[in-house]
């Protein structure tokens, strides 16, 4: 895919959660819409993957560790083939594939459970120190949400990936600024993010998280880095692309209403490039 | 079967055992190498060993992507932290994702002695039972818990293995029979069951020997693995002797003598006796002091045998 069509992609995807998220009559759209831009670069540009064939040996690895955006993951893998997009329609509901959060048994082409923030990045480490092990050359991408970083876990993952230089392992946080009581400074502020990372020992990528060329290009600039995990910290907007949803904590963890989301898509749509 | 022997030293055996014959194992510890016996793995085969630090959570969380990646890893530290520290990492992480993950629980129970309460677990079996998908298992002994760790790299799925950090009787030997979930007959008798484990087994023996004396026959079984409960073995006890005591070093609270009385409430109820911590944490004190001041010894064991029989009898 291209540029021009991974950023279609991503507007799709885009109405994907919203109207997914509106179906189940409940959900998170603020930090997975947030996300949309960097799940569609892994899915469609940057991660060997086999639809066909989810549980293929060479594949590469997805860890959600922010479990919750579960919608912009099963948007990516549906318009990926890994299961009809119909399926979409389905989230959160008994006997679904699409569980609230997501569940590896439940849903092909899904890597790892998660659902408990600040565990992801430990879990991508071990994928990463196996493959290591087994002169394996998959790649394991992990995505974080920045107020996820206030877990202590991620602090002990951090210091693991870069004690054991775990260069196919590229980790990435979605750097939007909220969460759901209110904004990450107001709460328990990151600080200088980019010099924690690097003083914890990272190759550090700064970027904006909804510019597609600049995402591809922060994903194959931590490929050819060797020696030292990398992280992307993507500066994002939660809510991205819906003018009453962006930067508000309230639409962390709400569903639109049927007013809202046409709404909601129409500006969406309404941007959309000729 | 004689001498004495430090459970944790049938731990680190398997594991040399495990390195030595395969390459997908991987064993990680958190800092406490030396008292698990992992530093035998560290000193041996240093490519299948990982110090992961003073970080329990991320142990279990990384070894969770070895098992991803298709090895094998075995995740050791003291019991209390593994078990309970780490518990959502190995519940939501471990458990719903249904992975082949090892947990080795080391200084196990109260007789851990001078470190004091903090350092003893009493609940690690209360919490790991509750967990679906996971195995827990209790071994009697060193030569017990070597057979224990080797067996779950047999098993497909998340497994528990506790014990202790003294150098305890050994009560059984290599030839003695274990099979994961299958409880094993010590000593057979019909007045009263005893499921013991963990170094209760011997302290069980030594009081179905002594109660013999005054013609009391006791059954010893060694109910090793806590889950899955060997139900049958367990509701056929109950039957045949018609009551039960229990004795572990654990909360009588949430371990094996809930998983039996839970068993036997459902299917065949007697009367049943627990030996156990009675819902207090421990203290500082010699392992031995700190058994008898709570009770996890044969003149307890004999106590709630006689107790129970009363009731049986009532």
């Amino acid at each position: 895919m291209n540029i021009q069509e991974l950023k279609e992609t991503a507007r799709t995807v885009r109405g994907d959660i919203l109207t997914m998220i509106h179906q189940a009559g409940s959900g998170h759209p603020g930090g997975s819409l947030s996300a949309a831009e960097i799940m569609t670069a892994l899915y469609f540009d940057v991660m060997k993957l086999d639809p066909k064939n989810p549980e293929w040996d060479g594949r590469d690895r997805f860890i959600l560790s922010k479990g919750h955006v579960a919608p912009v993951l099963y948007s990516v893998l549906a318009r990926r083939g890994f299961f009809p997009a119909q399926e979409l329609g389905t989230l959160r509901k008994l006997g679904s594939i699409l569980q609230g959060h997501p569940h590896k048994q439940s849903t092909p082409g899904l890597d790892c459970s998660s659902g408990s923030l600040g565990q992801g990045l430990s879990i991508a480490n071990g994928l990463a120190i196996g493959f290591k092990k087994q002169g394996k050359d998959n790649r394991v991408y992990c995505l974080m949400g920045d107020g996820e970083l206030q877990e202590g876990q991620i602090w002990e993952a951090v210091m693991t990936a870069a004690q054991l230089k775990l260069d196919n392992l590229c980790a990435i946080v979605d750097y939007n600024r909220v969460q759901l009581d209110g904004t990450v400074p107001e709460i328990k502020d990151l600080g200088d993010l980019c010099a924690k990372w690097h003083d914890f020992g990272w190759n550090v990528i700064e970027l904006d998280g909804h510019d597609m060329e600049q995402v591809t290009n922060a994903f194959r600039m931590a490929a050819s880095f060797k020696g030292k995990p990398s992280v992307l910290i993507a500066n994002t907007v939660k809510g991205k692309g819906v003018s009453f949803m962006e930067n508000d904590c309230n639409w962390h963890g709400n569903a639109p209403s049927a007013e809202q989301l046409e709404k909601a898509l129409a500006e969406i749509n309404g941007g959309k490039e000729a | 079967m004689s001498g004495k022997v430090p459970m944790r030293d049938g731990y680190g055996k398997a594991l040399l055992e495990l390195c030595e014959k395969r390459s997908d194992v991987m064993v990680l510890d958190a800092d406490v190498a030396k008292s698990t016996r992992t530093v035998w793995i560290r000193d041996r085969y240093p490519e299948h060993f990982l110090d992961m630090g003073i970080s329990e959570q991320d142990m279990v969380g990384t070894s969770a992507g070895l098992a991803l990646s298709g090895m094998v890893p075995f995740c050791s530290t003291y019991c209390v932290f593994l078990a309970g520290r780490a518990w959502d990492q190995i519940r939501t992480t471990v458990c719903y994702n249904k992975l082949n993950v090892k947990l080795g629980g080391a200084h196990a129970g109260i007789s851990v002695g001078p470190d004091g309460a903090t350092h003893q677990a009493l609940e690690d079996v209360a919490l790991m039972r509750v967990l679906p998908n996971m195995t827990v298992i209790v071994p009697c002994d060193a030569e017990e818990t070597r057979k224990a760790t080797l067996a779950m790299a047999e098993i497909s799925g998340p497994c528990f293995v506790r014990f202790g950090r003294e150098a305890v009787p050994l009560v059984t030997d290599e030839s003695t029979p274990f099979e994961v979930g299958k409880a094993r007959l010590c000593r057979d008798g019909s007045d009263v069951t005893v499921f013991a484990n963990g170094p209760m087994v011997y302290e069980a023996m030594n009081a179905a020997e002594a109660l013999a004396k005054e013609n009391i026959s006791v059954r010893v079984i060694d109910l090793h693995t806590v889950k899955p409960l060997d139900e049958e073995t367990v509701i056929r006890a109950a039957g045949e002797t018609g009551c039960i005591v229990t004795a572990e070093e654990h909360q009588v609270h949430g371990g094996m003598g809930s998983a039996v009385a839970e068993c036997l409430a459902a299917n065949c109820p007697v009367p049943v006796e627990m030996v156990g911590v009675q819902d207090s944490f421990g203290e500082s004190g010699q392992p031995q002091e700190l058994m008898d001041k709570y009770g996890l010894n044969q003149e307890n064991i004999e106590a709630k045998i006689r107790a129970v029989l009363k009731r049986k009898k009532a």
